[in-house]
């Protein structure tokens, strides 16, 4: 965990730098102790009380396991996106990706294939369709978000011809083998824990470490800071994008393969609409929209936040879809704050020194080399 | 299409690319409505247009706003979400307050503006990317409009008969609805080629610090651009409810990245300072005829998404391969002044 980091924040644009090695150039404690991590903490601890306080079988072991079977295939594929946005990239295709393996797997199901075989093309075709969004970002140069918004809508189409109205296994199919929709009923054996929530930290150890401990973390934080200055540093930017977009399919794809276990059926619209969620997920773990900030504690944070706030709030009957004006405020609450610090901070200073127009990375067409 | 400023004379290439665009969006769709009439005759008639037209002028009509924001280099993710509450809310005050006919427009235009207003205050005040603002606005928004419809949809029997006479009528053939969006869309095509603070949105989104170098008044250039946008998705709102008659808590969701595709596909660039309102009108009435088309062909809609992805990465990888035509065009071109003509046009060089 390399503690140079700045403290990051959404929206906090700070003109790039990069930060300095040197221990001498720390900030001050209370900077250091204003990190945008003690903040997650203070809200879990809150929602955790809140949660306790309001529902008598909130402090419960099934309580844990339901939150990782509704948020679990969520927050897996926050990793892969937390990884893309610190580069300066964005990934919208996650849920379509996450609906597509779920199709390719349930027609091959459907044509009699075994189900280690189908998981496996499942994978591959997630990997191609990462392959699909890393070369359209990195080679032909166009800006991630249109890219990835065509492919949100190439991929679930896919899926629809694949599969169209019907939900698979039919009625006349066999239906899934049941090692694998036990992931969505039994716990991991000796914990209390879904397959999921294990999956999720186990990805997440591996990103942080890889992230914060690695150079090849460094160097995303690189390219998310200044691309062209990481190019000429010797760092292959636009071969790492690449690979990052295909580590994106493979785990969206095999988040859709869980949450085809988990509800031992696919559809073509599995998982619909959910892109937006993962995005606001990292986004409220403080992964900067444009890139070279943000940590994987952060995101681990803001998925315990919604995952508790969502089961109080279901353990109090209240409506799902009124749940999202509390990620949403949350979501707004977060940005908001650090940009009201920095305009207080501008209103002392000169007009014209913010940035007001910076353009995001994901928005920008730049023709990379490979 | 609408006739553009005429260029510089001597660049008539860079015109002809430039001009090109919305051409070709249009020839797109007139090639695939003939397509799918050889296949189909019964799909030139009247009927069949009428849909053509009713089903694209929603998201057309919130692609203009949308083009307004996107040109400034931000975007706005909460216009299907105010569509869905402002239908509601009108809605659930035709059936409880029995209000005029006409303020139903007028009160979904006004709530619409107001969120668009809360979306532009906090994206220049704040300096908060706009994708996080409306990212969260979306979310608010659809709770609250979960909240207010809790369970109680409004009913067809529910909405004056006035009201949603807009949604069926037409006139001389032409539905109402479309009507509305081609006057809309017309009405903002020429401010955005004629008036200054519209011109405004272009420079800025094709260079914000020289925008406001230029003295270009960026903050509130953009907050309109956001408010315009919330107005027509409000008025969208209103045109929901007339059409369908019946909002529960789905209305509009999910509009947000189709309005993005078609005003994409209509060659609007993503990355803003270039694009116009008719080139996303179009570009919501090709992806509409599109999936009516393969419809008609296949008598199946599974391909249509699949199709409209695939197209959507094309538009922008020919808008890429335009842009930098454009760029190598204005290297090679010897007048600066020509270089002026063209950045005022806003191509993202």
């Amino acid at each position: 965990m390399s503690s140079e980091i700045a403290p990051p924040a959404p929206g906090q644009q700070a003109p790039p730098h990069v930060p300095a090695g040197d221990a001498g150039s720390r900030p001050p404690l209370w900077r250091r102790a204003l990190r945008w991590e003690t903040g997650l903490v203070v809200v879990l601890v809150a929602a955790l009380v809140f949660g306790s306080s309001e529902s008598a079988t909130f402090a419960s072991q099934t309580t844990v396991f339901y939150a990782g079977i509704n948020i679990g295939y969520i927050a897996i594929m926050a990793l892969p996106m937390t990884l893309i946005v610190v580069t300066g990239e964005i990934d919208l295709s996650v849920a379509s990706m996450l609906g597509l393996s779920g199709a390719v797997l349930g027609d091959l199901w459907h044509h009699g294939w075994p189900i280690g075989p189908a998981i496996l093309v499942a994978l591959v075709a997630g990997a191609a369709g990462g392959a699909l969004n890393g070369i359209l970002v990195t080679k032909v140069g166009l800006p991630s978000i249109a890219v990835t918004i065509g492919t949100l809508t190439l991929f679930r189409g896919v899926a629809e011809i694949l599969l169209g109205s019907q939900t698979i296994p039919t009625s006349s199919d066999r239906p899934f083998p049941t090692w694998l929709t036990n992931i969505g009923v039994v716990p991991v054996p000796g914990t209390e824990l879904s397959y999921t929530t294990v999956i999720f930290i186990a990805l997440a150890i591996a990103c942080g470490v890889v992230l914060h401990a690695t150079p090849l973390g460094r160097a995303m934080f690189a390219a998310g800071l200044q691309s062209e200055a990481a190019r000429f540093a010797g760092i292959r930017v636009a071969r790492m994008k690449f690979w990052l977009y295909v580590f994106s399919g493979v785990i969206c794809a095999f988040a859709g393969i869980l949450l085809a276990a988990q509800n031992s059926s696919v559809s073509y619209n599995a998982g619909f609409g959910l892109e937006l969620n993962v995005v606001a997920i990292v986004l409220l773990g403080g992964v900067s929209i444009f890139g070279g900030r943000g940590t994987i504690p952060g995101v681990v944070l803001s998925v315990a936040i919604v995952g508790s706030l969502q089961m109080a709030l279901t353990q109090m009957n209240i409506d799902p879809n009124v749940q999202q004006i509390v990620i949403g405020g949350l979501l707004l609450v977060s940005v908001i704050l650090p940009g009201l610090g920095r305009g207080a901070r501008w209103l002392g200073s000169r007009p014209g020194s913010l940035r007001s127009g910076h353009k995001p990375p994901w928005a920008r067409s730049v023709r990379h080399r490979l | 299409m609408t006739a553009r400023p005429a260029l510089v004379p001597g660049a008539p290439r860079l015109a002809s690319v430039l001009r090109a665009r919305e051409a070709g969006t249009a020839a797109l769709v007139l090639v695939v409505f003939g397509a799918a009439t050889l296949r189909d005759h019964n799909f030139a008639d009247v009927n069949s247009i009428q849909q053509l037209l009713v089903g694209a002028s929603l998201i057309a009509l919130l692609g203009v706003g949308e083009t307004l924001v996107i040109v400034t280099r931000n975007y706005d993710l909460s216009v299907g979400s105010v569509l869905g509450l402002c239908a509601f809310v009108v809605g659930d005050l035709f059936r409880h307050q029995h209000i005029p006919v006409w303020s139903g427009f007028v009160i979904a235009i006004a709530l619409g503006a107001a969120i668009g207003a809360i979306n532009g205050l906090i994206t220049t005040v704040a300096r908060v990317p706009s994708l996080v603002v409306t990212l969260a606005m979306l979310y608010i928004i659809r709770g609250v409009d979960a909240k207010l419809v809790n369970g109680h949809i409004v009913l067809p029997s529910q909405v004056p008969s006035a009201f949603a006479a807009v949604g069926y009528r037409n006139i001389l053939g032409i539905p109402w609805l479309a009507i509305i969006v081609a006057v809309v869309v017309a009405a903002v095509g020429y401010a955005m080629r004629t008036f200054r603070p519209c011109r405004d949105l272009y420079a800025i989104g094709s260079n914000p610090e020289a925008a406001t170098l230029a003295g270009i008044p960026s903050g509130r250039r953009v907050f309109m651009a956001f408010v315009t946008s919330g107005a027509l998705a409000g008025l969208g709102g209103a045109l929901f409810l007339a059409l369908f008659a019946q909002v529960d808590n789905s209305a509009g969701v999910g509009y947000e990245l189709n309005v993005i595709a078609a005003v994409v596909v209509g060659g609007v660039a993503i990355f803003g300072g270039s694009g116009t309102v008719v080139g996303a009108a179009l570009g919501a009435l090709l992806l509409n005829t599109i999936q009516q088309a393969l419809v008609a062909v296949r008598s199946s809609s599974y391909w249509s998404e699949a199709i409209a992805g695939a197209l959507l990465l094309a538009a922008i990888a020919f808008d890429r391969w335009l842009s930098l035509r454009v760029a190598r065009g204005l290297r090679s071109a010897k007048g600066a002044h020509r270089d002026l003509s063209v950045a005022d046009r806003g191509s993202p060089t």
